[in-house]
């Protein structure tokens, strides 16, 4: 009985009689959710576009955060070292549209992805070879002071990552919907073989496809890598994205956002009012619960395409 | 066929007596020491100052004294990422290598000495787990093979209480304070927690153990529990990015960082630095000093980097784990130098490595020989004591640098030893193994 009352009836009791606190864990949710986004939105832009899952998007974001702070390190000013980084991204989307994707065309998805697989491992020994494995600190002058709001806690760095989040969204959203790459993005998602007879360039979409998801991991490398420094461990933070895509699906731009927030909250919500009865450290495990039972009800996630196959 | 066999005799005769065959015993004999570094992965930014350390020491006594006593240390490096699994494999590898095989391991990870433990006894190569590994190997009746001197998880833990009093204004001013304990959600981390809990109903203090999930990356929930809490002390056994992590969530809830103090794995440079302003203030034991100013360090730079600076500080040298490699590289030659006094001045093998670790007596005055008189404390270990149970520092980043700000904090033996046999019969139970009798 004390037991059921513990699960059932305390944290709820708790979160009645302390609703400034509960107001603090959400919102620090979300916004924690928005950094899980940034990291998700990479691979849903591979995946739209070719239908291949991406496993070394984390890696990704490690080399990207990697190269923007080895530049900085030489003493490149941070706007020109941005730049450079965002070129280097592109000419990796080349060279991996050039070197691993062409020889590939026409295999199966689970082809391209291990070739992701092994992409995750040269660009991590790359990385480390050119830059080291050394933690490095970034800095590009994001502030990070925390400020009282009304009595809550909140803290500018987290602000600043959901405003950056935002942005990223729509001018991905504006990208898609409203220029003639985008139209022809989506076209290529829909199908390939229909895109590829009405003239679009399968490979000019790839290479496009794969520089926007490396820029985009660019960001997250930059607001990770600012919360932690500079680290092999950031590649880790995929881990983090893929409940994230499980439960908003992978082809959806809002759905990782969504998804984030909805991963975001609940793993902090868990954590703090359910964690200390078994123990603590649930959020990691809790994400893709949660992901699983959005599963049950919608296998294609929240705002995934619903795959139809006609026997 | 008699003839093919008188030809083979002779040809056998011919070879031994040209001294082909007795060419490797007539070999220079060399003291091999097997190093287990991750200088990759997630923990590279901890394993290179170590991996730096232990190469630098034995490169600076092979020049600076021709070796131990005249005998060439040599060592390999395997990298294990700091990956159990690999750090098996990497002792598998350098266990047979050397005159006499390797002279003790250095696993630097809990989780390999834990591997290693079983093995240990077996290979005869003995396990130097300088504070870290398992805590009751310092009741050597049980651990006759593990060493884990100067001082071990649960010493520090009751250090750290000891502190705290200090600052507090005393042992009875501990009641009613409340203390958190954030640690990485592993063996390692999981240590200090039983010796925190019975201090904890000694001295009336109320503890918090919040567990941070494998990397450490993300941890708000954590700290937002901390901030709720507001404990009056937080103690932290992290490591890797768990640890910048955490000073830098603990700085935006606004905890006070002279209040936030991280266990010796959780005060290293690179800790700290990512972190920038947010970690000034932040506190961490140490076993040793920091920075440069001891007689080592100047053979160090003289010997192995002809007195290039710079090109020394490029590999971390006067780092916190830097300096700890140094510490531990030079206990383990030590105990070879402690061996080879009672069978002579030549390559040991591990059983006799290990009778001088077990004989280790470090003086103040052989610290000073050793250029380290004042960077750490005088160690005895014996048949029993595996441990020595000695004191620890605290240090504090000033933005800049590691300084010093307490005086030896001695650790709370009467209440750590009795959980050590405890534990340690435990195992032995567990274990079929028969303690043996230290006198």
């Amino acid at each position: 009985m004390e037991m059921l009352h513990a699960f059932f009836v305390a944290p709820f009791q708790e979160m009645w009689e302390f609703p400034l606190f509960l107001a603090e864990v959400v919102i620090n949710g979300l916004l924690t959710g928005v950094m899980y986004s940034l990291v998700a939105l990479g691979f849903v832009l591979i995946f739209k576009a070719s239908g291949v899952f991406n496993f070394a998007q984390g890696v990704m974001v490690l080399f990207a955060a990697l190269t923007l702070v080895g530049l900085m390190e030489k003493g490149v000013p941070v706007w020109l070292a941005l730049i450079l980084t965002m070129v280097v991204m592109v000419a990796l989307a080349f060279a991996v549209e050039r070197f691993m994707l062409r020889p590939l065309v026409n295999q199966e998805h689970i082809i391209l992805f291990m070739a992701t697989i092994g992409l995750t491992y040269f660009l991590e020994g790359f990385g480390e070879t050119l830059w080291g494995s050394n933690v490095k600190p970034l800095d590009v002058g994001i502030p990070s002071a925390s400020f009282d709001f009304h009595g809550l806690l909140l803290n500018e760095f987290d602000l600043f990552a959901a405003g950056i989040g935002a942005a990223l969204v729509a001018g991905l959203a504006i990208f898609f919907h409203k220029t003639p790459v985008g139209r022809a993005l989506r076209a290529v998602a829909d199908d390939h073989q229909a895109a590829m007879s009405v003239g679009i360039p399968l490979r000019t979409i790839w290479i496009i496809v794969w520089s926007v998801a490396g820029i985009v991991a660019m960001v997250a490398g930059i607001m990770w890598g600012a919360k932690s420094g500079v680290q092999f461990s950031l590649s880790l933070i995929a881990l983090k994205a893929l409940p994230v895509l499980i439960l908003g699906g992978f082809t959806s731009v809002p759905g990782a956002i969504i998804g984030g927030l909805i991963i975001g909250v609940g793993e902090k919500v868990a954590e703090i009012y359910w964690g200390p009865l078994v123990g603590g450290a649930i959020e990691n495990w809790f994400a893709y619960v949660l992901a699983l039972v959005f599963l049950f009800f919608r296998p294609q996630g929240l705002f995934g395409e619903r795959i139809i196959e006609r026997v | 066929m008699k003839i093919k066999k008188l030809v083979l005799s002779l040809l056998g005769a011919t070879v031994a007596a040209s001294g082909i065959l007795a060419a490797p015993a007539m070999a220079a004999e060399e003291q091999f020491f097997p190093m287990l570094v991750y200088r990759t992965g997630p923990y590279a930014p901890s394993g290179i100052p170590v991996a730096n350390g232990f190469r630098d020491y034995y490169t600076m006594l092979n020049k600076r004294d021709g070796g131990i006593n005249g005998v060439m240390v040599t060592f390999e490096e395997c990298e294990t990422q700091y990956n159990t699994k690999l750090g098996v494999e990497c002792y598998e590898k350098l266990k047979g290598k050397g005159t006499h095989g390797a002279t003790l391991v250095n696993p630097f990870s809990t989780g390999i000495t834990y591997q290693l433990i079983p093995k240990a006894p077996v290979d005869k190569v003995p396990i130097l787990s300088m504070g870290y590994g398992r805590t009751a190997a310092a009741d050597g009746s049980v651990f006759q093979w593990i060493y884990n001197f100067p001082t071990t998880y649960w010493s520090q833990a009751s250090a750290f209480i000891n502190y705290v009093a200090q600052q507090e204004g005393g042992h009875d001013k501990l009641r009613g304070k409340k203390i958190a304990h954030v640690y990485h959600n592993s063996a390692y981390g999981k240590e200090a927690n039983p010796t925190l809990g019975v201090l904890a109903e000694k001295y009336g203090y109320k503890l918090t153990l919040l567990a941070v999930d494998h990397p450490g990356q993300e941890q708000k929930a954590t700290w937002l529990q901390i901030r709720k809490l507001r404990p009056d002390w937080v103690f932290m056994s992290g490591w890797g990015v768990m640890n910048q992590v955490a000073v830098k969530e603990a700085a935006a809830v606004n905890y006070p960082m002279d209040r936030f103090v991280g266990n010796w794995w959780s005060g290293s440079d690179a800790d700290v630095i990512p972190a920038g302003k947010a970690s000034k203030g932040y506190k961490s034991a140490a076993l040793h000093h920091p920075g440069t100013k001891f007689r080592v360090h100047d053979d160090i730079l003289q010997y192995v980097y002809n007195g290039d600076t710079e090109e020394a500080k490029k590999n971390n040298f006067g780092e916190v784990l830097y300096n700890r490699a140094v510490l531990n590289a030079m206990f383990g030659s030590e105990a070879v130098r402690t061996a080879q006094a009672k069978f002579g001045k030549k390559a040991m093998t591990g059983e006799q490595v290990r009778w001088g670790l077990e004989n280790l007596n470090l003086t103040e005055q052989r610290l000073d020989e050793l250029g380290m008189n004042g960077f750490t404390r005088p160690v005895k270990i014996s048949c029993s004591d595996h441990e020595s149970g000695g004191p620890i520092l605290i240090q504090q980043w000033d933005g800049q640098k590691w300084n010093i700000v307490s005086d030896w904090i001695p650790t709370m033996r009467d209440v750590v030893r009795p959980m050590i046999e405890k534990a340690a019969s435990e195992y032995a139970k567990e274990n079929n193994i028969t303690p043996r009798n230290c006198g």
